[in-house]
C-alpha cells in the first residue's frame, strides 16, 4: 500500500476548512497550535475534543445569515435575496409558479418549506422550478379555528412557510404570526387561493408584495403560438411582467420580466 | 498494510448469513420470479427476478417493470422472527454466544467453539449443517441456502459472509491477522451496510479514497479531527484491527431493566407494549450517562420457569424502537415456533440487559449533506403538528413518475421518528428522490406529458365543456383525434370557487395536444383512459384539460 504520497495530500484536504475567520483572538491563538508553523514541529500536536469540535462547527450568525439566497433570476426583484422575518404576498396569473420560484434557492441551500392548505400545488411543479423535494412538507388544509396554531407551530422552526388559506384569517391572528416571524426569522408566503386572484384575503400588511401583471404563453421560438394549427405543439416557456412593492422599495416598486417558466423549467431572464 | 499486528481485542467472528430470508420464510419456489416487497421497497427477490434486474431497495414500479411476470408478496416479519428463532436455538448447541442481528442474520465468536469441533473449517461444515437442518425441521423453503464467513472481527466477518459462496464449500474464512489485507481493496461502500452513515462514504470518495485500505492509511488522529466520532468507528472497521464502536465500556449491571407481570401476560402484544416503556427507559438511564447500547441481551421469563435469553445488536447503536422489534422478534420466534420450544405458560418477567455500550456520540452537525439542526427542528414541527392534525395530516412528497401531473409526485404521511433523529430517517427513506435533476433523470414514461408541469393539480376537477367554433361540443374518435378545433371553454355549473360567475366562458386563443392515455388497459377496474390537451383563453391562463368517461375536466392550471 503506497502510503506516503497520499496521506500527505490528503492531509491538506482534511484540514480544517477556512471557515472560522470570525474567532475571537484567543480561539485564533489556539489554532495557531495545529497549524503546520504552530508546535507541531515540537512533536506536540493537539487534537480538539468532540465537544471542541462539534462547538467549532456549529454556525455563527453572520450578517447574510439573516437572508435567504434566492434564484439567479429574481435577483432583479431581490437584489439581497430574501430577508428572514418578513410576509410576502404573491398574486396574479402564475403566483403559484413565483411563488415556487422565491423559495427554489433556499430549499437547495438546507432550509424547509412548509406548504400549509394548498391541495392543488403541483409537487412535479416544484421540483421543476428548482424546489429541493426533499426539504417540503405539505399540510393539509386545516380547519379555520387551528390554523393558526398549526401555522405557528412551524415558525421559527422552518425557514420558508408557504399559505394559501380558504378562509379569511383574523386580523389578530395575523399580526400575531408576523410578529413571531420576525422573531423567528422565518419567511411567511401568503398566496391567495384559486387561480388569478388578487391579494384580497389578508388582513394584515404584507412586507413584500410581489404580482404578476401580464402573462402570456410562447410555443416553440419559430412559432409563438400554440397549435394553433393543429400543429403538434406544446406550451413552452411564459413570459410574466412582474412588480414587487414593500417597505424599503422604491414607492413604484420595482419591476422585472421573466420567463417562468423558462426553456429549461427553472425562471430565467429573457 | 504489513507491520500492523492485530491486538487481542479482535473477537474473532464467525457469520450466518441468510441472504434472503424473507423469501425462506415465505416458503417460495426459488426457481419462480417472486420478489417480497417491505415498506414498499423490494426486499428479496428470487434468481430469476435478479437476473431481470430486480435489485434489494428498489421500488416496486421499478420492480415490476423490470420483471413484470414475478409473483408479488408482502414481507411477513413474524414469520421470519419465528423461523429464525428455531435457527438460534439450534446453534445454541454449537455455542452458547449467539449474537442475533436481525433476522437472517447472526454471529458468533469462535474461539470456544473451535476447540471442541477441532478447527474453523471443521467449525464452518458443522454449523452449516445445523443451520440447514434447522431450517429444514421448521419446514421452511425447500433449498436453504446459508453463508458463513470467518474473520478478525464481526465487520470483515460479515464482508466475507456477503462475498461467499453456499457453505461449507463456499464459506470464506479469512485467516488469522488477514482482515487488513481482505479489507483494503473493498469499496468504501460497504461502510454503509453495517448501519455507518451513507454519506460518509460518499465524501470519501469525493475525496479520493475509494477502497477501505485507503481511507485506513490516514491517521487515525486526522480523521477524528475531520470526520468525529463517526469517522473513527469508521476508520477502526475499515483498518480491520479493532471493530469496537469508540468509547467501548463495561456496563453496570444495575442498569438492566426489569419488568414483571404479574398476573402472567400471554399475548405478545402486551408484552411488546410494556417492552417499549422498558426500552425507553433503558434509553434514558444510559443517556443520562452519555452512553448508548450497541448490543443487548433480552431475558423473558415464564410462571413455570421456562427461561428464554437473546444477545442481539444492530450495526450502530440500538435505539428503543430497534430494541422493541428485537423483543417482538424473540418473543415470536418462542411463543409461535417449533412446538417443542414453546413455553407452557405466561411470561412474568422481561428484562433488558445492555451488554455492551459505547459513548454517545449526539448528532454533530456534519459537513456535507448529512442531517443539519434545520432538518431536526423542523421534524420536531412536524411531529407537534401531527399530533394537533392527527396521524397524516402532514405529508411528505416522493417522486415516482408517472404519466399525468397528479401522480408524478406521490405523497406519504409524515412518520414520526421517535429518537432524537428529526427528519433525518425520513430524508434517509427517501434517499431515492427527486430533486430537479432527478426528476428529469426518471425513466421514460411513454405517453406521459411534456415539461412544463402544472403548477396547479386540481383535487376535485371542474367539468367544463369544449366546444368548436360552430357551437359543437369536440369530442374523441378512436384514434385519439379530435372531431373539431377547440374554439371555446365553458362552465355551465353552479357556482363553482376559483370561478367567480356562474356561467363563464372563455375563447380559446390556442391549444395544444391531444396526447392520448389508456394506462392498465388489462385492469377492468383501474383502467384509465382518456385524452389530455393544453388550452390556452383569452385571459392568458393555460391549462390542461382532459377527457375521460365522455366529460371534459380541468384537470390542472399552469398557474
Amino acid at each position: 500500500m503506497p502510503s506516503t504520497q497520499p496521506t500527505s495530500y490528503l492531509r491538506s484536504l482534511l484540514a480544517e476548512p477556512e471557515l472560522f475567520d470570525d474567532l475571537p483572538p484567543e480561539e485564533l491563538l489556539e489554532r495557531h497550535l495545529f497549524s503546520e508553523e504552530g508546535p507541531s514541529k515540537s512533536g506536540l500536536r493537539v487534537v480538539p475534543s468532540l465537544a471542541e469540535t462539534a462547538r467549532r462547527v456549529q454556525s455563527t450568525t453572520l450578517a447574510t445569515d439573516r437572508v435567504l439566497p434566492v434564484l439567479e433570476a429574481l435577483k432583479g426583484l431581490l437584489p439581497n435575496g430574501l430577508q428572514r422575518g418578513i410576509t410576502v404576498g404573491v398574486s396574479g396569473s402564475g403566483a403559484r409558479s413565483l411563488a415556487l420560484a422565491l423559495m427554489a434557492r433556499a430549499t437547495e441551500t438546507g432550509s424547509w418549506v412548509v406548504v400549509v392548505g394548498d391541495d392543488d400545488l403541483g409537487l412535479a411543479a416544484a421540483a421543476e422550478v428548482g424546489v429541493a423535494l426533499k426539504r417540503l412538507v405539505v399540510v393539509n388544509a386545516p380547519d379555520p379555528k387551528q390554523w393558526a396554531p398549526v401555522v405557528a407551530a412551524f415558525v421559527g422552526a422552518v425557514d420558508l412557510i408557504l399559505v394559501s388559506p380558504r378562509h379569511r384569517p383574523l386580523a389578530a391572528e395575523v399580526r400575531r404570526l408576523a410578529a413571531r416571524c420576525r422573531e423567528g426569522g422565518s419567511v411567511l408566503v401568503y398566496m391567495s387561493p384559486g387561480v388569478g386572484h388578487l391579494i384580497d384575503g389578508w388582513p394584515g400588511r404584507l412586507d413584500f408584495h410581489f404580482s404578476i401583471n401580464e402573462a402570456s404563453w410562447v410555443g416553440s421560438d419559430a412559432d409563438p403560438t400554440i397549435g394553433s394549427d393543429m400543429k403538434q405543439d406544446r406550451l413552452r416557456v411564459r413570459q410574466v411582467y412582474v412588480s414587487v412593492n414593500g417597505r424599503g422599495l422604491p414607492p413604484e416598486g420595482r419591476r422585472d420580466i421573466l420567463l417562468l417558466p423558462g426553456p429549461e423549467g427553472a425562471p430565467v431572464r429573457p | 498494510m504489513t507491520g500492523l499486528t492485530v491486538p487481542p481485542t479482535t473477537v474473532r467472528t464467525l457469520v450466518v448469513d441468510c441472504p434472503d430470508w424473507p423469501l425462506t420464510a415465505l416458503v417460495v419456489d426459488p426457481d419462480e420470479p417472486v420478489l417480497v416487497l417491505g415498506a414498499g421497497r423490494v426486499v428479496a427477490a428470487t434468481a430469476p427476478a435478479r437476473g431481470a434486474g430486480v435489485a434489494r431497495g428498489q421500488r416496486r414500479c421499478e420492480a415490476q417493470r423490470l420483471c413484470p411476470e414475478a409473483r408479488v408478496l408482502a414481507r411477513d416479519e413474524v414469520r421470519e422472527a419465528r423461523g429464525f428463532e428455531a435457527v438460534i436455538s439450534a446453534l445454541e448447541g454449537v455455542t452458547p454466544w449467539v449474537t442475533a442481528q436481525w433476522p437472517g442474520w447472526c454471529s458468533f465468536g469462535v474461539q470456544g467453539p473451535i476447540r471442541l469441533f477441532g478447527g474453523e473449517v471443521a467449525l464452518v461444515r458443522h454449523t452449516t449443517k445445523v443451520v440447514t437442518a434447522a431450517i429444514a425441521q421448521s419446514r421452511l423453503g425447500t433449498d436453504p441456502e446459508c453463508r458463513i464467513g470467518v474473520a478478525d472481527g464481526a465487520f470483515a466477518a460479515g464482508l466475507a459472509a456477503r462475498s461467499s459462496g453456499v457453505a461449507p464449500e463456499g464459506a470464506v474464512i479469512v485467516p488469522q491477522g488477514g482482515s487488513p489485507d481482505f479489507l483494503a481493496p473493498l469499496p468504501v461502500e460497504v461502510l454503509t451496510m453495517d448501519g455507518l452513515k451513507g454519506d460518509l462514504a460518499n465524501t470519501l470518495v469525493r475525496l479520493g479514497l475509494v477502497t477501505l485500505g485507503a481511507f485506513a492509511a490516514l491517521p487515525a488522529a486526522d480523521v477524528l479531527a475531520r470526520f468525529g466520532a463517526d469517522g473513527l468507528d469508521a476508520h477502526r472497521l475499515a483498518s480491520g484491527v479493532d471493530d469496537r464502536l469508540v468509547g467501548r465500556r463495561p456496563v453496570s449491571p444495575d442498569l438492566a431493566v426489569p419488568t414483571a407481570f404479574d398476573p402472567p401476560v400471554e399475548q405478545i402484544d402486551r408484552t411488546v407494549f410494556a417492552a417499549r416503556l422498558a426500552a425507553e427507559v433503558l434509553h434514558e438511564r444510559l443517556s443520562s450517562r452519555g452512553i448508548a447500547c450497541t448490543q443487548i441481551v433480552i431475558e423473558v421469563e415464564t410462571e413455570n420457569g421456562e427461561h428464554i435469553s437473546r444477545r442481539w445488536r444492530d450495526g450502530g447503536t440500538l435505539s428503543p424502537t430497534a430494541v422493541v422489534d428485537r423483543v417482538r422478534w424473540q418473543l415470536e420466534g418462542w411463543l409461535h415456533g417449533p412446538p417443542a420450544l414453546r413455553p407452557t405458560s405466561g411470561i412474568t418477567l422481561l428484562v433488558l440487559v445492555p451488554d455492551e455500550v459505547a459513548l454517545a456520540s449526539g448528532h454533530q452537525l456534519g459537513f456535507w449533506g448529512e442531517a443539519s439542526a434545520a432538518d431536526k427542528r423542523a421534524g420536531q414541527a412536524c411531529a407537534r403538528v401531527v399530533g394537533l392534525l392527527g396521524p397524516g395530516s402532514v405529508q411528505v412528497p416522493e417522486w415516482q413518475g408517472g404519466r399525468d401531473p397528479d401522480t408524478q409526485v406521490a405523497l406519504t404521511p409524515f412518520v414520526e421518528l421517535v429518537e432524537e433523529t428529526g427528519l433525518a430517517g425520513q430524508e434517509g427513506r427517501l434517499s431515492g428522490l427527486s430533486d430537479k435533476s432527478r426528476s428529469l433523470e426518471t425513466p421514460p414514461w411513454p405517453g406521459a406529458l411534456p415539461q412544463p408541469f402544472p403548477a396547479a393539480v386540481h383535487v376535485d376537477p371542474v367539468v367544463v365543456e369544449v366546444v368548436d367554433a360552430t357551437g359543437t361540443a369536440v369530442t374523441v374518435d378512436g384514434r385519439g383525434g379530435l372531431s373539431g378545433v377547440p374554439n371555446r371553454l365553458a362552465i355551465s355549473l353552479p357556482f363553482v370557487r376559483p370561478y367567480p360567475e356562474a356561467t363563464w366562458r372563455e375563447r380559446i386563443t390556442a391549444w395544444a395536444g391531444p396526447w392520448p392515455i389508456d394506462e392498465r388497459w388489462w385492469d377492468q377496474h383501474r383502467r384509465r383512459r382518456g385524452v389530455r390537451i393544453q388550452v390556452v383563453t383569452a385571459d392568458g391562463v393555460a391549462r390542461l384539460v382532459v377527457l375521460a368517461d365522455g366529460q371534459w375536466k380541468i384537470a390542472a392550471t399552469y398557474d
